[in-house]
């Protein structure tokens, strides 16, 4: 391959690529959340970072929207570096990128057409009557239309993530991030939004980052997976290769297998001496 | 004894590092100030949530308070025969002291604490992150307007307190103790000056808005996300508000009336 054509290639590369985590190290006081870790998400996919509870997946996306700085390493959001920027730039960059958040993050005091219109009212100038019309075909989309004048107290879980997931969608953004949005949902619930993901995803061009660790539900909609644990990555590929995968550590977090690399027992001194007295 | 000092040392970093947090969070909730010539909404509704609906425990608290002074002041003052002084006396400490002082004391128990307790829930249920994810400052839209608030609250609140425990002092005084209501209303108006008495307890009240509203803002943004945290996070406001004050107050009158 010449020069030229292997510029091109990896030019052609990073353009596939929306976001790129280089060499991440993250720490909370003494705990060291991530060590090394490089991923890259391609546009247009739903990618999916899975790992169990505490390995810092929400973590993860608070640190491409920039709400968390890194100790070292560069995080590339469609070519900028989030940690250079300044407010200004970082918040014009958030706005062409949607977070779900776990709890849903309604803004508590305005009923669900408001909460969804908020931030069209925010950053754009458009007509009232317009502005009806996107929160309705934003409410339509994620099938709470008739909900609208609901207050997020009056939601369930599964309504309120479906709201916020309108909410994210507002400014049609490049992107949308997805903070463990299965957890705690009633089957009916959990089959609604893993057909919204995935839905909303190929139809409005979007590219999905989703954290969690539903592996089932998570494998049905991805494209690519990563797989995290001890501030590494462990694993990447499609769900099918990594269904079958060789590692024991991959095999035992993908089928939820109650013991292996990851053991059943938090450590501790052994039950004999424990229950007689003579540990430390 | 190295222990104690280093204790010691650590306490003090720790209390240096939160006042350089809530002096750099002081500087950004200005800086969003112009946010609320173009959005005045937002000054409106809180306005109404810290000021007015603080209203009722401030007014009643003004009248007990003004009845109270009335009959002290009546039982000392006829000891010397001179009742009639009993207006000036209750005006000035209103006006003066017990307006400025107790306002602030019941709106950080009352506006404080609300404050606090609001913005901390708003953080622990990521609502203030779901804000900055939408392109939207927290601070700016969040905390500015309700700093505002408060400290454009509390003069108007303390000017309400004096203005109803006059009134209070009027009833017991004149009413029931039967000091002369011209001699009340008279000696008020010539003894009462408008800058020692009045300007004076004005700045005192601006000060205290101030800090009042500055510590129950910082405690709510700066809250550890659980319920333990924000009530954590209230009871500081209320106790660092009214320290606050109280030391201020002794710092604001001795520059005041040398």
């Amino acid at each position: 391959m010449t020069e030229e054509r292997r510029v091109r290639a990896s030019t052609a590369a990073s353009a596939q690529t929306l976001v790129k985590i280089r060499d991440l190290h993250f720490s909370r006081g003494e705990r060291k959340i991530f060590d090394g870790v490089d991923i890259d998400i391609p546009r247009g996919g739903v990618t999916a970072i899975m790992g169990p509870s505490g390995t810092g997946k929400t973590t993860l996306l608070k640190l491409i929207g920039g709400q968390l700085r890194p100790d070292r390493g560069t995080i590339e959001v469609d070519g900028l570096d989030v940690h250079a920027l300044s407010r200004r730039e970082l918040y014009r960059l958030r706005m062409r990128m949607g977070m779900l958040f776990q709890s849903g993050a309604l803004l508590t005091d305005l009923d669900v057409f408001e909460n969804v219109a908020y931030p069209l009212r925010e950053h754009t100038r458009l007509s009232e009557s317009m502005l009806r019309k996107l929160v309705l075909l934003k409410l339509e989309a994620v099938g709470l239309r008739g909900a609208r004048h609901l207050m997020p107290a009056e939601l369930s879980g599964g309504m309120a993530r479906r709201v916020a997931l309108a909410r994210a969608m507002a400014l049609d953004p490049m992107m949308i991030m997805y903070d463990e949005p299965f957890t705690g949902q009633d089957p009916i619930s959990m089959g609604v939004l893993v057909k919204l993901v995935r839905q909303l995803n190929d139809a409005a061009r979007l590219t999905s980052v989703l954290v969690s660790h539903d592996v089932a539900e998570t494998c049905a909609i991805a494209d690519l997976v990563y797989v995290i644990s001890g501030g590494k990555v462990i694993e990447s590929g499609p769900p099918q290769q990594l269904q079958e995968s060789g590692s024991e550590w991959t095999r035992q977090f993908m089928h939820g297998l109650p013991d292996g690399p990851v053991p059943f027992h938090y450590p501790a001194p052994d039950l004999e001496s424990d229950l007689f007295g003579r540990a430390a | 004894m190295t222990e104690m000092l280093a204790r010691l040392g650590a306490g003090w970093i720790l209390a240096v590092r939160h006042l350089g947090r809530a002096l750099l969070l002081l500087l950004r909730i200005l800086e969003g100030l112009d946010e609320l010539v173009r959005r005045p909404r937002l000054l409106v509704e809180q306005l109404f949530s810290v000021g007015v609906l603080t209203v009722l425990i401030i007014g009643v608290s003004g009248l007990f308070v003004g009845m109270v002074l009335s009959l002290q002041g009546y039982y000392i003052l006829s000891q010397f025969d001179a009742e009639s002084a009993l207006g000036v006396m209750v005006a000035a400490s209103l006006l003066r002291e017990l307006g400025p002082v107790v306002t602030a004391l019941l709106f950080a128990g009352r506006a404080g604490s609300a404050l606090t307790a609001e913005i901390g829930l708003m953080k622990a249920t990521e609502q203030l992150s779901g804000l900055e994810m939408m392109a939207v400052d927290p601070v700016r839209r969040v905390l500015t307007p309700r700093f505002l608030a408060g400290f454009l609250a509390m003069p108007l609140l303390a000017a309400l307190f004096s203005a109803l425990g006059v009134l209070g002092g009027w009833f017991v005084g004149v009413g029931l103790l039967g000091v002369d209501d011209g001699t009340w209303w008279v000696q008020m108006q010539a003894r009462i000056d408008w800058h020692e008495d009045l300007y004076n307890g004005v700045v005192k009240s601006l000060v205290f808005g101030f800090v009042c509203t500055w510590i129950a803002v910082f405690q709510g943004y700066n809250s550890l996300p659980t319920s333990a945290g924000v009530s954590r996070a209230t009871t500081r406001t209320v106790v660092h508000s009214s320290l606050a004050v109280l030391g201020l107050d002794f710092v604001l009158t001795a520059l005041m009336f040398k």
